[in-house]
């Protein structure tokens, strides 16, 4: 791949046979976690009858669902104040599952639109925007997962286990930058 | 971040912190974390809150060297918002009472 350009409204970018099967892989990895956690919804008539939906009122005990899936406060304190742990609950309970569906959604278009023997992928603006998110999930996915640091280096010592997967972090980074200088343009 | 030029005119308004917290406006925090790109967030400020590139690009080197910045104020309902749609674009962000 050359990175993303963007001719008018279209977005294009060409990616090999292996990009492609590896962002595809990690976005699906990523939206069948989203997808999980979703399942864990509370499900009740109330809910089924006003149609509305109420999420868990406890963050995911998984550290990549965490932070994809961020409290309102912050709670980290080792006595955090209870008006605060339980305005966390409640907002989480409220907007949980529009924030599912939003980023299920972009990985589903992740999905659809970038071929899976890999070739040309070609997008509307909005549908990059779309991307932009998808691909900063996967990073913070990742990210999280390989304990990234401000000041992590290009490269790790060959007995870190971390080192060979570090490779596909500094890939998608490079990516994302490249997309969101083809999408702002001038404008950023 | 800028500061607000100080008021000259003598009439002495209440300001927010008279008021009780819970009377106060909410405030959306924006946190730094390692794997968001600079340029990242510079376009997300722009683009869900319509800010200027420099008012954004000041925003974002606040959270990059600060370690967080105010994005964002006002009523409960709208701080929500926005820290739900930082949120989906990825960014940590959390609200909470002008201290």
């Amino acid at each position: 791949m050359n990175g993303w350009r963007r001719s008018g409204a279209t977005v294009m970018a060409q990616l090999d046979r292996h990009e492609a099967a590896v962002l595809r892989g990690l976005v699906a990895q990523i939206d069948d976690m989203l997808r999980a956690r979703a399942a864990e919804a509370p499900r009740d008539e109330l809910a089924e009858l006003t149609g509305i939906r109420t999420g868990p009122a406890t963050p995911p005990d998984d550290p990549i669902l965490s932070r994809l899936l961020p409290d309102f406060h912050r709670l980290d304190d080792d006595a955090p104040d209870q008006a605060d742990v339980d305005s966390a609950a409640a907002l989480r309970s409220l907007h949980e599952p529009e924030l599912l569906d939003a980023k299920t959604g972009v990985a589903g278009l992740v999905l659809r639109t970038c071929p899976e023997n890999g070739g040309k992928v070609r997008l509307s603006l909005e549908q990059a925007e779309g991307w932009l998110s998808a691909l900063n999930d996967v990073r913070l996915a990742l990210g999280t997962a390989l304990d990234v640091t401000e000041d992590m280096p290009d490269e790790l010592p060959a007995d870190d286990p971390r080192a060979p997967h570090l490779g596909v972090y500094h890939w998608l980074t490079w990516m994302q930058e490249s997309l969101v200088q083809a999408i702002a343009g001038d404008d950023i | 971040m800028s500061t607000p030029v100080e008021q000259k005119d003598s009439q002495v308004e209440p300001t927010s912190a008279d008021l009780p917290v819970e009377d106060r406006p909410w405030q959306t925090i924006v946190w730094n974390d390692p794997v968001n790109l600079m340029s990242y967030v510079t376009y997300v400020f722009q683009k869900l809150f319509g800010y200027s590139r420099d008012k954004a690009t000041q925003l974002m080197l606040d959270v990059h060297h600060k370690g967080k910045a105010i994005v964002s104020s006002g009523s409960k309902e709208k701080v929500e918002g926005d820290v739900a749609r930082l949120h989906a674009a990825g960014l940590w962000a959390t609200m909470q009472h002008e201290s």
